[in-house]
Parts: structure tokens; sequence; C-alpha cells
């Protein structure tokens, strides 16, 4: 995985928000857009790509998108 | 007349997922109610912790380890049934994800747990007359069946719904030997299936206050209402599909 591949991923979740907002640094819980229902749609997303279970605490334990990137990637690893 | 109408007093009862939450309270308050009881579920250690927490003033009580999704083990617990007075199918499962994530895979493993599963026992139980003249069968679906209570429960409540719609089906037909069929339908039940982490415990902490009385159930509050269902109190209740949810669906 890489984190461009995951940036994209991610977007495809909102609806309204412009691709350019999606950067690693990006503090994605402070767009107008995010939602409870977003917050569901990236875990089963993650889920689908990448077969791996995140919970809502790792969502909510993470800043930018890169750390959560950082936290699906450990859990792919460990699962390797 | 019986003095105690809301007694169990020589009634059997089976209940599966006896092992955790729901199915844990109802096993247990079955047998305080003066129930033998006979619970099954997947796990041997919690299944014999419930097992353990029965009532020792009833004889009689068993503990049958198996797998509602595994024709052997249905086989194998219809062979070490006796009669059943009510049977209390509370095994499911649960899973939050929003409908566009809902495939069909998604939607064949919640429904082998939560609709064909119970529905295959109850099938059997009936044909192989298991389960007595008379008797009172609860199943436990949700206000998921019946409302959009949380997003992303939408694979999970569409199960439910089936679950309630055979209730009926199977309340008028197994009314010739005047088996009663009824459904509790619990709002958010403070059990371990809530707590997986999809949900964080601040949104559980949010969505709570929805409930006009204030809080979640808790696993009493539906199993006081499956005594009362499985009771000769409620001999001419069936069909019905009982709402215990603090207030949320008003």
């Amino acid at each position: 995985m890489n984190i461009q591949e995951f940036l994209e991923n991610f977007a495809e979740q909102f609806d309204d928000t412009d691709a350019e907002a999606f950067a690693p640094e990006t503090k994605f819980r402070e767009l107008d857009e995010w939602s409870s229902l977003t917050a569901l749609s990236i875990i089963a997303m993650v889920d689908d790509e990448y077969d791996v279970i995140i919970k809502g605490n790792d969502i909510l334990g993470s800043e930018t998108i890169q750390d959560l990137y950082n936290i699906v990637e450990e859990k792919v690893q460990s699962k390797n | 007349m019986k003095e105690n109408l809301f007694s169990l007093d020589g009634k059997t009862v089976l209940v599966t997922g006896a092992s955790s939450g729901i199915g844990k309270e109802t096993a247990i308050m079955c047998s305080r109610m003066g129930a033998r009881v006979i619970v099954t579920a997947r796990n041997a250690d919690r299944l014999s912790e419930t097992f353990g927490q029965l009532n020792a003033d009833v004889d009689g009580h068993a503990m049958i380890l198996a797998d509602m999704t595994v024709k052997d083990d249905i086989d194998r617990l219809l062979s070490e049934l006796p009669a059943l007075d009510g049977l209390v199918l509370c095994a499911g499962n649960s899973t939050t994800l929003p409908l566009q994530f809902g495939s069909r895979d998604k939607f064949d493993s919640m429904f082998d747990v939560n609709f064909f599963a119970p529905v295959e026992l109850l099938r059997l139980l009936y044909k192989k007359k298991i389960l007595a003249k008379g008797a009172s069968v609860v199943m436990i679906a949700s206000i998921g069946g019946t409302h959009s209570f949380m997003p992303g429960n939408g694979v999970y409540g569409a199960s439910k719904a089936a679950l309630n719609s055979i209730m009926k089906y199977a309340a008028r037909e197994y009314s010739s030997r005047r088996v009663r069929v009824n459904s509790i339908c619990p709002g958010m039940v403070d059990t371990p299936l809530i707590h997986r982490g999809t949900i964080t415990e601040e949104q559980l902490a949010e969505d709570c206050k929805k409930y006009p009385l204030g809080r979640y159930g808790r696993t009493e509050d539906i199993a006081s209402g499956v005594v009362y269902l499985l009771s000769d109190a409620a001999c001419w209740v069936t069909g019905h599909d009982l709402v215990i949810d603090g207030g949320f669906s008003i």
C-alpha cells in the first residue's frame, strides 16, 4: 500500500470536498463534510481495500490522514 | 387457575445465544422464574459461566454446545433435546457499515446468523414436534428492523426485519398446535455487541440521549419481556412484536 492510493480511497468517501483538499497532512476531522457516517465509511473502506479492521478510536486518535495511514499500514504489516 | 400466571414453574425452555448479553440474562431469569433451562451457544467457557448461574433450586438444567449455523450441530442438538415449552432465539450478531459497503457477502453472513439459523432451528423443532403443544417461541428482533435507528445498520436491520416477518407467519401457522410465536424489538441494549469499537464510546454516549427514558436498555429489561411472553400470562398473545426501547420509537 502507499499513501497516494490511500488518499484516493479516503477522498472517495466524500461527496462535496475538492480532491485537492486531501493531502497527508490534512486534518480530516476538521473538514466541513466530516460526519459520523463518513467515519463509518472510512472503517468499511479500510476493511474492503486493506482487509484490516480499524476502530472508531483509531479515527478519533488520528489528527491527519497520514496518522490514520500509519495505523492502517502497521495493521497490514503485522498481519503479514 | 395457577397462583402466579407469570411463573415459569414446570416449563422447559431452550435459550440460544445463552453465553452472553440478552441470551445469558434471559436464561438466568427464566431459571429464577422456575423454568428448567437448556442453554446453548458456541463458546464453552462462557456458556459454562451462564450454566453456573442458573437457579440451582430447579432440577434438570442442561448445557449443549452448538453453532446454530452448522447443520451437524443442529442435528446433535435436536437429538439431545427434551420436549420444549419455550424457545428463546437470542443467538445473533450485528454489523455497522454504510449501505454502499453492504455487498452480498456482508448480507449473507448477517442473514446466516440472524435469520437462517434461528428460522431453521424453529422449523425443525416444530416439524419434529419437539416444541410441545401450547409452547411459546420468542425471537429477539430489533427496532433496527422497524426503524433506521442508527446510521450504518441497514444490513443488520434487514435481517431483523426478515425475522419479524417470519414470526408473524409462524404465529399464524403454528396456532394449529396452539404454539405462540412472538418477538421482542429492543432498542440499544448495553451488551458486548455494542462495545466492539466501530462506534466509539463518545458516540454511544451521545446516541443514548435519543432515548426518552434516559439510558440504553439493560439485558434484564429485555429478559423480563421474554419471561412474560413465555408465561401463561401471555397465553392469548401471538404474532406480536413487543417493543422494549425506553421510548426511542415513540
